[in-house]
């Protein structure tokens, strides 16, 4: 919610019935824009935590032999930016852009399933809290980001249950967005959208969504046994009696690797987005980029072992991971290769989301090569636990994922609030990051090489190492800086910044179409597409040569309408469902003193999955009767006149908080028959 | 602007060529060690050429196609070009198997165990190292002796109890884990004499980062005299002070001196103390062996080094006087 | 178009049932699932730590409860169909049915759970035991939640509010129910009939 200005408050339809203000208004929305919102300033906070633990990291290794920090305190602190960076910053930010634009992308009024979006974001903004707290409940899970068995099962304070619970419960929300994405991409698109002309954005979470599916599991599993092992005397991972500490690691890549995909993905699909608009050419090689994606999501679950060349798996094992890693730098080249040939030739507006598209480009790109010689086993046998991955992966995830996210914010901005972010705070931002981030982890490099390894709390004088940790620390601290003018442009100068538009940057896909910020049931009319970039093809035809050529201005769009278009009713059942999930999370930790808090959670989340599925969208919260419709229906037909009809129907005996999406008039029409009833 | 820090860093790396850099990777000494710079430096070179090539790409179009003002034109509409797209895929694949093919023979070569190998037994302890030479005889810590002429061979492992460590000396060999249940092996060899610096690269728990290691190379003849004065029993008068603050202070515990009725081992085994006054470096290769961190160590060892007694992992604080510890540090001193 | 909506349910833009597209996903996702458990299972089948192993698995009992298990997603088809000729009194006479023989199902887990308890085999004696309990505990839950989702739906059916077209129906209870079972086919025989 940090990020939210007036103007986006303000989304009030003149005679709607919507409770627009007020906090309540926010914890019960099922508005996938609303949530994506508060996914967004959520993970952004979680980024700014996230990157203070990281500039103690780096206070503490700035010098040799440093101590500012404890080990002890180093060791929570590195777990914790791993886990918060990963977990509850790139993936709920990836969540965020995947909320708010999805739908808009697609011709859509809402996710699939409008409720459990909204319990996505509880269950992920409650496990986060959850994750953070244990810093006043005994100190931080100290075992890791990757919390490898058996350090992770042995110790006996409580910290890495934390770690482990918290990680379920963060399972939980992605794997309900994942079902969710899914749904909603293959079944809610606007008619004559066929897959292959949907946006590359909305491609890339749909292989996202796929991996999480099929990758979030086998953590799980993971998570249980390192659990089970904790607290009920299970032996997994005990080698005393057989256990096998390998398992562990096999099992957290199996999900590690795909991770890094879930992470990364997303972000190619923002600058895939970006790229063509700012250089007013099409993607180059479109088919390409999204078979590519597909690939690297393929090949995603084939490389995990990539991450054990030093475990002992054996020459052959090791040689052929090296292959499929190697491998997978093809269709991540192709990716590459087809951006620069989007901008080549083209007419290229260096605006700030361009910039940090274009940095993406850049800095993946060096993080990508550092890969590939990951990828020669005996250099990695060098390389793997020091800085130099390190390095690697501050270049995929940082100079890659955030990048992208951040050409994203500056791209969509407009489209979320109706006015731009100021260029001029955005190129300091984006000039003082570049050059912040390489000072940070280029050095990094040179580091690993040097013999640094990761994960220690102090290193030796005289070896070499001190001048680079100096610079990397400076580094550290200049990104911080550049958040400065990013965070002044967000939370100051938005609101007197340049309005902007519907159409902000003379975009290329359905957002663009309605108005700036959108209005809450998105499209007046739901769209019909024949086209990839089908608003662009509205708006520009090609000559002879192939140059565009503007065929048709429209008027700015209105925000409203006076037709009364049924959306999903407000909910608490997700907020309570959430809140039991983490009550019985604390319980658990603390048993067993923290039974009867664990109970209280059992009765909170079985409340609210029975309110939840008693619930009837048609009447006001509480009420009895039955499933809400996540349900939406076929959108070929006559909008208007439904959506006219259900007006008369529902205004009337509604009240404020009752409005149902996708024009809900087949469920009135069914319930009213009774017919449904079995 | 964008090209100014790799600039920076370049002469950074130039400069730190001449550094003394004993825990370096680009500073090969060993065999494996230099099989395995070649190979990284080939592959390296063939990722600065796309680096250069994408990165210079990204930079021209920038500023080649940057839109102008007073120029309304619009850009030709290219979609794509299949003969490009077949390109890049099938050049880089291409180059890949350029370094498919050496890397696949590296990792088998690498594997190899020599013939006419030194044995070691690495044994990886929350947070120390622990050899043993079993065709010697020899016990020690830390403090890794190997003859220049000679490959070793190390066979390591962790007490059940124990966690995942990985043994690493850049100058001689990449890292490998020493996995609780398991053998691993590594080769390493030295045709220097010289002393080379390896650090515990697995996180390993609280104090990972004091969990070092030396090697020594020796000359053959200066080996086989470290051997010789390895397997002479510690160097212990029975009746001193010293001996008998070792054993009422329960040091004995944990801590073995070869001779003497302290066999040490138990729940928490420490480091063989048979020959500590020979070493140059204690707690986990961490701290020169001087007088006064020897006193600093034992008025309280978790001040130099955390570690959680409790949980039996490390050295508890044994609440010494400074008479007991001066006594103490002078008996273990004497243990050359 | 009102009553094939009413059997069908919320359909997307082309047409399809979106809660079945969810379901898939879900399953799909839960095949990995128990598709770890089962793996760690194969690793530790040999781990019996000095405890007691595949020797104490008694085949024809199992055997039995499977039976009884299969006989449920038979029920649970019979269930279906009522529900699909809308025939309410069937439909829960065949839901209560499946649940009843889930149940059974459970109840010959907990015996052969306690059974084995009184034998030796724990899960704290061996990797065996832990790859064991816990690969067969989860689909013992899972049972166990689609019995609960299997009675609930009869209630709802008897107090008329059970809509077809909104949460879930017993279309997609029925798609949860036979994923479940067929994972307990791939359990029994992986982790019982090949181990013997």
């Amino acid at each position: 919610m940090a990020t939210l200005t007036p103007e986006v408050l303000d989304t009030e339809e003149p005679g709607s019935h919507e409770a627009t203000g007020g906090l309540w208004s926010w914890i019960t929305t099922v508005d996938h824009k609303r949530i994506g919102l508060m996914y967004g300033g959520t993970a952004m906070f979680f980024f700014l935590l996230g990157g203070i633990e990281a500039l103690f990291i780096r206070l503490q290794l700035a010098v040799p032999d440093g101590t500012v920090l404890t080990s002890d305190q180093y060791n929570q602190l590195f777990t914790m930016h791993g886990t918060t960076m990963v977990f509850l910053v790139i993936m709920p930010l990836a969540a965020a852009f995947g909320n708010y634009l999805l739908p808009l992308m697609i011709g859509a009024r809402d996710v699939a399933f409008p409720r459990m979006n909204a319990m996505s974001y509880w269950v992920f903004l409650f496990g986060g809290i959850f994750l953070s707290s244990s810093f006043f409940l005994g100190g931080f899970p100290d075992g890791g980001w990757f919390g490898y068995a058996p350090l992770s099962t042995q110790s006996e304070v409580i910290r890495m249950d934390f770690w482990a619970i918290g990680l379920l419960i963060l399972g939980i929300a992605s794997l309900a967005g994942a079902v969710n994405f899914t749904t909603t991409i293959f079944t809610m698109r606007a008619p004559g959208m066929s897959m292959f002309k949907m946006p590359v954005f909305v491609w890339m979470q749909l292989v996202v969504a796929f991996l999480l599916l099929f990758s979030l599991p086998v953590i799980t599993v993971a998570l249980f046994e390192v659990l089970f092992d904790r607290n009920f005397g299970t032996l997994f991972f005990d080698p005393a009696a057989g256990g096998d500490p390998i398992l562990y690691q096999h099992l957290f890549w199996l999900f590690g690797h795909p991770e890094v995909y879930i992470l990364i993905l997303p972000s190619m699909g923002i600058i895939s987005e970006v790229l063509p608009v700012f250089s007013r050419k099409p993607l180059f090689g479109y088919q390409f980029v999204v078979f590519a994606g597909a690939a690297i999501a393929l090949l995603g679950f084939g490389v995990w072992s990539h991450h054990m060349f030093t475990s002992g798996l054996g020459p052959v094992a090791e040689s052929a991971f090296s292959l499929t890693t190697m491998f997978i730098a093809v269709p991540t080249g192709i990716k590459i290769f087809n951006w620069i040939g989007t901008t080549w030739g083209g007419k290229i507006s260096l605006k700030t989301p361009m910039l940090f598209s274009l940095g993406f480009i850049a800095m993946f790109t060096i993080g990508g090569l550092s890969g590939v010689t990951h990828a020669v086993v005996p250099a990695d046998t060098q390389q793997t636990d020091t800085y130099y991955v390190v390095a690697h992966f501050h270049y995929v995830l940082f100079g890659g994922a955030m990048f992208g996210i951040f050409a994203g914010i500056y791209y969509w901005w407009p489209k979320i609030s109706g006015r731009y972010l100021s260029e001029t705070l955005g190129k300091w931002h984006f000039w003082l990051m570049l050059l912040g981030f390489n000072l940070t982890f280029a050095p990094q490099h040179w580091l690993g090489l040097q013999g640094m390894a990761r994960r220690t709390a102090v290193y030796p004088p005289d070896i070499g190492l001190d001048t680079l940790n100096m610079v990397s620390t400076i580094g550290a601290f200049t990104i911080a800086v550049s958040m400065l003018p990013f965070l002044y442009a967000m939370f100051v100068n938005s609101r007197k910044g340049l309005a902007a538009p519907a159409d902000a940057w003379d975009g290329r896909t359905l957002e663009w179409s309605i108005s700036s910020p959108p209005p809450h049931h998105n499209f007046h009319e739901v769209p019909h597409v024949e086209a990839i970039d089908d608003f662009w093809h509205q708006k520009y035809g090609e000559d002879e040569e192939g140059r565009a050529v503007r065929i048709k201005t429209f008027p700015e769009p209105s925000r409203y309408t006076d037709e009364y278009i049924h959306l999903p009713s407000p909910s608490y059942y997700p907020i309570m469902l959430a809140a039991g999930l983490v009550l019985m999370a604390y319980g658990f930790v603390f048993a067993p003193l923290g039974i009867p808090l664990f109970v209280i959670g059992a009765l909170v989340l079985f409340g609210g999955a029975f309110g939840w599925a008693q619930e009837d969208p048609d009447h006001p919260m509480g009420d009895h009767a039955d499933h809400h419709a996540d349900a939406h229906e076929g959108t070929e037909t006559g909008d208007e006149a439904q959506a006219g009809a259900d007006a008369s129907g529902d205004v009337s005996s509604d009240d404020v908080s009752s409005e149902d999406v996708k024009t809900g008039e087949v469920e009135v029409a069914a319930d009213e028959s009774g017919g449904d009833d079995v | 602007m964008r090209l100014a820090p790799l600039g920076l860093l370049v002469v950074l790396l130039l400069s730190s060529c001449s550094d003394n850099l004993p825990r370096s990777t680009l500073n090969p000494v060993g065999e494996n060690a230099q099989t395995i710079d070649d190979l990284f430096r080939l592959t390296l070179a063939i990722a600065a050429v796309f680096f250069v090539g994408v990165n210079g790409a990204v930079v021209y179009a920038a500023i080649r196609y940057r839109a102008r003002k007073n120029d309304d034109t619009e850009p030709k509409q290219i979609h794509g070009n299949d003969t490009l797209e077949i390109t890049w895929t099938v050049i880089p694949a291409l180059i890949l198997a350029t370094i498919a093919v050496p890397t696949v023979r590296t990792i088998f070569e690498l594997a190899e165990e020599p013939p006419n190998a030194l044995q070691v037994e690495v044994i990886g302890h929350q947070w120390w190292w622990e050899y043993r030479y079993p065709e010697l005889g020899v016990v020690t810590a830390n403090e890794l002796w190997i003859p220049t002429d000679q490959p070793v061979f190390l066979s390591m492992t962790t007490d059940d109890e124990d966690v995942i460590h990985s043994f690493w000396i850049p100058n001689l060999n990449g890292k490998r884990d020493v996995v609780p249940g398991r053998v691993n092996t590594l080769t390493v060899s030295a045709p220097e004499p010289g002393v080379y610096l390896g650090q515990c690269a697995e996180f390993c728990g609280l104090s990972h980062s004091q969990m070092r290691m030396t090697v020594h190379a020796a000359e053959p003849a200066d080996f086989d005299a470290w051997v010789d004065q390895q397997l002479a029993p510690g160097d212990v008068d029975e009746n001193s002070a010293g001996w008998g603050l070792f054993l009422d202070k329960g040091c004995s515990a944990c801590h073995a001196i070869g001779g003497t009725t302290a066999e040490g081992g138990g729940l928490n085994p420490g480091p063989d103390l048979t020959h500590i006054g020979s070493r140059s470096t204690f707690a986990g290769a961490s701290f020169e062996l001087t007088t006064e961190n020897l006193k600093a160590w034992l008025r309280n060892p978790s001040d130099l080094k955390p570690m959680r007694p409790d949980s039996n992992r490390g050295m508890p604080n044994l609440g010494l006087n400074e008479d007991e510890i001066d006594t103490l540090v002078a008996f273990l001193q004497d243990l050359k | 178009m009102s009553s094939e909506t009413a059997v069908h349910g919320p359909i997307g833009t082309d047409g399809a049932d979106i809660r079945k597209t969810a379901m898939w996903a879900f399953l799909g996702s839960e095949c990995l699932f128990f598709g770890s458990f089962i793996a760690t299972f194969l690793l530790y089948s040999d781990e019996t730590n000095g405890g007691p192993g595949t020797e104490l698995f008694d085949i024809p009992f199992t055997s039995v409860s499977s039976f009884v298990l299969l006989m449920s997603s038979l029920t649970m088809v019979l269930a279906h169909n009522a529900y699909e000729r809308e025939d309410k009194r069937q439909m829960r006479i065949w839901l209560v049915a499946t649940a009843l023989l889930g149940t059974v199902f459970l109840g010959g887990q907990v015996f052969e759970f306690t059974t084995f308890y009184a034998e030796g085999l724990r899960m704290d004696i061996s990797p065996f035991g832990s790859a064991f309990f816990v690969l067969t505990g989860f689909h013992g839950a899972h049972v166990a939640i689609g019995v609960i989702m299997l009675t609930s739906m009869v209630i709802m059916s008897r107090r008329g509010n059970l809509h077809s077209h909104r949460g879930m129906n017993v279309e997609l209870v029925g798609l949860y129910w036979h994923f479940v079972d067929i994972v307990w086919i791939v359990i029994f025989t992986v982790v019982y009939l090949l181990q013997v």
